[in-house]
Formats: C-alpha cells, sequence, structure tokens
C-alpha cells in the first residue's frame, strides 16, 4: 500500500524533544483534519514510545531516535518509532501492564498498555544491542 | 511546558497543575510539589488537573509516586479536575479522581 504522504525526523534523546515529537505529530496530521480525541491519542502513543527511546534504549547516554509518519487513504496513519539503542530481552514482558525496569517510584510502566489502548494496533520488534522499532497504526474514523 | 502553582486548603495543600505533562517536565513538578510538602506536611495532597493540555504515563508515575509519599505521611491524595482525555489515562490506570 502506497502513502498518501510521508515524512520522517531523526532528533537526539533529550527529554526536550518529547514534546518536539508530539508538535511533528500535530502538524503533520493536520492535513488528515483528525478530531481533538484522535490527535490526543496518537499525541499521548508517540510520547510514549519516544519516551521509552530516552529512558530505555540510551540510559544515561544521547543517541538518535527516528519517526517516520504515513498517511495511507481513508485517515489510516502509521507513526515507526524506532532507536539504535541497547534493545529489548523480552518484549513479551516489557509489554506487560506495569511491568518497568525504570524507577518505579517515578515510573508507571503504563507506556505500551497506553499505546496499545489508544492505538488499533502497536507492532515491537528489538535486537539486543541493536535497537528497538515500534509501529503505532490507528485509523482516523470520519467525523460523525 | 508545564507549570504548577500551589493554593490552600483545609488541612491541606492544592496544586494547580497546568500545561503539559511528560517525563521531560514531570521532573521539574516532582520537584517543586515534593519541596513544598516537605515544608507543609499536610494531611491532604490534592492534584488539581484543570488545566492540563496534555498528559503521557508520565503523569501517572508523578500521581502515583506523590501517593506513596502521602502514605508515608499518613495523609491522602485527591485528583480532582481532570480534562476528559486525562480521564481516559487516569481510567486506564485505575487512578480515581473527583
Amino acid at each position: 500500500m502506497k502513502p498518501v504522504n510521508q515524512a520522517q525526523v531523526t532528533f537526539l534523546s533529550k527529554s526536550v524533544n518529547e514534546s518536539f515529537a508530539r508538535g511533528v505529530v500535530a502538524v503533520f496530521l493536520a492535513q488528515a483534519d483528525p478530531t481533538l480525541p484522535q490527535l490526543a491519542d496518537l499525541k499521548t502513543a508517540v510520547s510514549e514510545a519516544v519516551t521509552n527511546c530516552i529512558v530505555h534504549a540510551y540510559p544515561g547516554t544521547l543517541g538518535q531516535v527516528t519517526m517516520k509518519l504515513a498517511l495511507y487513504e481513508e485517515g489510516l496513519v502509521k507513526v515507526t518509532i524506532s532507536d539504535k539503542g541497547r534493545g529489548i530481552p523480552d518484549v513479551k514482558q516489557a509489554m506487560e501492564p506495569l511491568f518497568t525496569t525504570g524507577n518505579p517510584e517515578e515510573r508507571s510502566g503504563l507506556g505500551f498498555s497506553v499505546m496499545q489502548s489508544f492505538m488499533d494496533n502497536v507492532r515491537v520488534t528489538s535486537r539486543q544491542g541493536r535497537g528497538t522499532r515500534v509501529t503505532l497504526t490507528k485509523r482516523l474514523s470520519p467525523r460523525r | 511546558m508545564s507549570n504548577v502553582r500551589f493554593g490552600e486548603s483545609p488541612g491541606g495543600l492544592v496544586a494547580y497543575l497546568s500545561g503539559e505533562i511528560d517525563h521531560h517536565s514531570a521532573q521539574m513538578l516532582r520537584q517543586e510539589i515534593d519541596a513544598r510538602l516537605q515544608a507543609r506536611m499536610p494531611d491532604t495532597l490534592t492534584l488539581d488537573l484543570g488545566g492540563v493540555s496534555f498528559m503521557d504515563s508520565s503523569g501517572i508515575g508523578l500521581i502515583l509516586g506523590r501517593a506513596r509519599r502521602m502514605n508515608a505521611l499518613e495523609g491522602r491524595l485527591v485528583v480532582q479536575h481532570p480534562p476528559r482525555q486525562i480521564q481516559k489515562m487516569l481510567d486506564l490506570a485505575r487512578v480515581s479522581y473527583i
């Protein structure tokens, strides 16, 4: 399937870029005229995935995060967020609600649950020492 | 960008949060709230989310962390006035609010 439009941005894994990534998503999706809740869902899922790169892929160091945005016919949106960080040893375990390797005092362990709840589909592939790719898919249902 | 200002309630401290709460901004909010908690030792901490325009699961981490602190002080935490989109996040995390 060929996208109607696509864009790609690469940025450093600095926490200030979490809002940058959300802003890029909002600007790119303006052409698809999403409803406010749809846009908020996408921004939230992207924020979770980018935060994972910053906290888990590159702990204590900086690396590159690449976000690819693609818009298809009938309002299908696909966002791919990838890093070249340390990778996830057990993806299934990492996606369990409340599982976190972060500071349990401050990290909720809900990042993947939020992505799964707010998106139609979430796909995660990871190789230890090579990086992780998260693909978020959502169809913007027509406005009623 | 996010912000917090503080107010009083009977026996309690109210933190009025506004703007976007993510992993980046939560760190600053946490420090400001904890410094005020330490100084005031209130019976109740109320987090007012009325002015929050965006919140991801980092906001849940912020709320649960403050709830633990209030438990340690034998006090309680109240979450109030979340906008609709943020209610969705709180419901997912099973955080109750008024």
